[in-house]
């Protein structure tokens, strides 16, 4: 019986006072039509064809990375890979609208989001084939490292928007709109329901700390629906925190792109924390060791194909007179990254466990060093047989 | 002073001299936290650098890392032991992982202060010792005090340390007594101190009951048994060889804590002891600790924690063999 009242999961939408097909912001629609709306027009006014393409680009990058990716892991050379088809307007659109000053904390889907802060790929592909739990340097990037433990990184965003805060302390208004930093916390519909979320929330209202929350709603943590997780949109949670909020098409580039700019905006200029909800489809699965399958139906599959974030850019591009040329040669482009990709992550030396040592703390740890003087003399117990190595090259070998 | 008064004092320094430096926690502001260790430091030094923070744990520790990240040194304080725990995820997964996870790009210089044990007749969750909880993960050092002057120096230590430190303060020994020297520094936190010469047998101790091991100490040498005591002051690391030359000389060891006994720190200081010194050994090394159930009702509390009268019998025992 209770299975049969849990598993209805009907909004009652006289109750919570809204429905989850909530309007959300559109600039691009699903035909390819640019919108002419006033109120983002501040945002998007400068967005002209050049710029689109610019944002094709990248989300063609990033599709090709994610099949590229997707690739390595069914070859065994990564040993995990996390999709992000279907996310690449919701990811470029909110990375091309961050400033080099700004600090990003990422999940751990948002290879899209790394591409538009410099991050070199292949760096980031170390953390896929088990050699580093971080792959690139977060500080000269601003793209923190991916956080597998679901919604930790919102606080830490709330706190160091905190710290930006106190450091921009006394600053004029027009210094902080050239100047000021700010903070992006991403996570997605599954994380939403962690208590870091909460208490990033209340943190970030508490303080008015300069951070953007961006929901990438993808509608699946990995095999459960979003309704399992929320009866109301995600964007209407904000109103109770008490700061504002907006919900975007999220596989609309634009769209996402001129939302994105705006809050960053509020946060940079002193007006305190926005969420930003991005409704989108994981295409894709969860991971690598997943199987879609068996839990959602192709036919909701194929809706969403039409609705694909690319296909939508493609057919704006085109109506505006980007020939094939344009796309061929983005396609040429993708080919020869995936390429040298796939070169680069493949000759990866394989790292000693010896270094692994070296970063545990960060000042000497008598017991880390004992260990480590242990480890190295039961190592040179091998040197003449050379039967172990300190590398994993054994197990690539099998 | 009181060591309530040196933590203050210490604080009171690094608020000073670092203006990176900032506290974080529940009432630690306008009410100087329940204990008064902040007592009028957010007067002093305002409310962007003591902050009387939303009340959530998870939330403090979290935005800690995250300020740390971006350079500063927070100082976050747990109200009581027992409420560490909606914070632990993000000092075990985070806190204790994100130097080795940027490949050492990144420190986490924070600093968690937790008012800890047993003895202040409270109700339920304010008298624990989770210590082994944190020791037990890498990437953490802890540190306990057991006298004023150590706590002045030790939590200006703490702080400046490049890693995550838990530090842990005796509470039932706030209202001790003692000289504190601000001139000349205390020995580092990681070399524990031999706090009572003897030469039968060794009693290793921290925090709050190392108060407890020497009155033990001056009760066995009415028996004529000449007992050591070391302040261990370093829960990671430990002072392995300080504790091991104790025991190499004596031939008896005790480790004592209020924690449980089973899967305590105790268990970890007589296996590492056992390796080092064997053939030293008169008697197995014996753990005195609580008893393997939640920490009990106050009014029970005296006989579940360590005393005099249970560190001389295990003393008895040790001597037995």
């Amino acid at each position: 019986m209770w299975g049969e009242i849990i598993g209805r999961r009907v909004v009652d939408t006289e109750l919570t006072g809204t429905d989850t097909q909530a309007p959300f912001i559109q600039l691009l629609s699903p035909d390819g039509t640019r919108r002419q709306d006033p109120a983002w027009d501040r945002y998007t006014r400068d967005v002209d064809l050049e710029a689109l393409r610019g944002f094709y680009r990248d989300m063609a990058a990033t599709r090709r990375l994610d099949d590229e990716g997707t690739a390595l892991q069914r070859q065994g050379q990564l040993v995990l890979w996390v999709p992000l088809k279907g996310q690449e307007a919701a990811q470029i659109g909110s990375g091309r609208a961050t400033l080099p000053q700004d600090y990003l904390f990422p999940t751990y889907r948002e290879h899209g989001v790394a591409i538009t802060r410099g991050v070199q790929i292949a760096e980031m592909l170390r953390v896929f084939r088990g050699i580093s739990h971080g792959g690139w340097n977060p500080a000269s990037t601003g793209f923190h490292n991916y956080t597998m433990v679901l919604a930790a990184q919102t606080l830490h965003a709330v706190g160091y928007a905190m710290g930006v805060q106190r450091d921009q302390k006394g600053w004029e208004q027009e210094r902080l709109a050239a100047e000021g930093g700010a903070v992006m916390a991403f996570f997605g519909d599954g994380a939403s329901s962690e208590g870091d979320v909460h208490e990033s929330m209340v943190f970030a209202a508490s303080t008015q700390a300069p951070v953007v929350f961006f929901c990438q709603n993808n509608q699946w943590a990995i095999s459960v629906p979003f309704e399992v997780q929320s009866r109301v949109p995600l964007v209407n949670r904000a109103a109770g925190y008490g700061f504002p909020a907006v919900r975007v098409d999220g596989n609309d580039v634009l769209a996402v792109h001129a939302v994105t700019r705006w809050a960053l905006e509020c946060a940079r200029t002193g007006q305190g924390p926005v969420l930003i909800e991005a409704v989108t489809y994981r295409r894709g699965a969860h991971t690598t060791a997943d199987d879609p399958t068996k839990y959602r139906t192709r036919h909701e599959e194929e809706g969403w194909d039409e609705k694909d974030p690319l296909l939508r850019l493609e057919r704006h591009l085109r109506a505006a007179g980007t020939g094939d040329d344009f796309f061929e040669a983005v396609k040429e482009e993708t080919d020869r990254m995936a390429a040298e990709l796939r070169a680069t992550a493949l000759a990866f030396p394989t790292p000693a466990l010896e270094e692994s040592f070296a970063n545990v703390y960060a000042s000497p740890h008598p017991l880390v060093q004992e260990e480590l003087a242990f480890y190295r003399e039961y190592q040179a117990g091998f040197a003449d047989g050379g039967a172990a190595s300190d590398t994993t090259d054994r197990e690539d070998a099998k | 002073m009181t060591m309530a008064k040196a933590i203050n004092a210490g604080l009171r320094r690094v608020l000073a001299e670092d203006p990176k430096t900032l506290l974080m926690g529940e009432d630690i502001g306008k009410l100087g936290g329940v204990y008064r260790i902040t007592e009028g430091l957010q007067a002093e030094f305002g409310e962007d650098r003591v902050v009387d923070s939303p009340l959530a744990e998870s939330g403090i520790i979290g935005t800690s890392i995250g300020l740390a990240l971006r350079g500063y040194r927070p100082i976050a304080e747990i109200q009581f032991d027992g409420f560490v725990f909606p914070g632990f995820n993000q000092i075990t997964t985070q806190l204790a992982k994100l130097h080795m996870r940027s490949e050492g790009v990144l420190t986490v210089p924070v600093t968690i202060r937790i008012p800890f044990g047993g003895g202040i007749g409270s109700v339920e969750h304010h008298s624990e010792s989770p210590e082994a909880l944190f020791a037990h993960t890498a990437g953490l050092r802890i540190m306990t005090p057991s006298t004023p002057h150590d706590a002045y120096w030790m939590i200006q230590e703490a702080v400046a340390s490049p890693d995550p430190v838990i530090f842990f303060e005796p509470k039932r020994r706030y209202w001790l007594k003692g000289d504190v020297d601000t001139e000349h520094r205390a020995a580092p936190a990681a070399s524990a101190q031999v706090v009572r010469q003897g030469s039968d047998a060794t009693v290793v101790a921290w925090g709050p009951l190392v108060p407890v091991a020497l009155a033990a100490a001056q009760a066995a040498q009415e028996d004529g048994r000449d007992v050591e005591v070391i302040d261990l002051r370093s829960l990671s690391p430990i002072d392995f060889d300080t504790i091991t030359a104790s025991a190499q000389k004596t031939g008896r060891l005790v480790v004592m804590h209020e924690a449980p006994t089973f899967g305590g720190l105790g268990g970890e200081i007589a296996a590492r002891v056992t390796e080092r010194a064997f053939y030293s050994l008169q008697a197995p090394v014996l753990r005195l600790g609580g008893f393997h159930m939640p920490y009990p009702p106050s009014k029970v509390e005296a006989n579940y924690l360590p005393d005099i009268d249970r560190l001389l019998e295990a003393l008895d025992r040790s001597f037995a063999h």
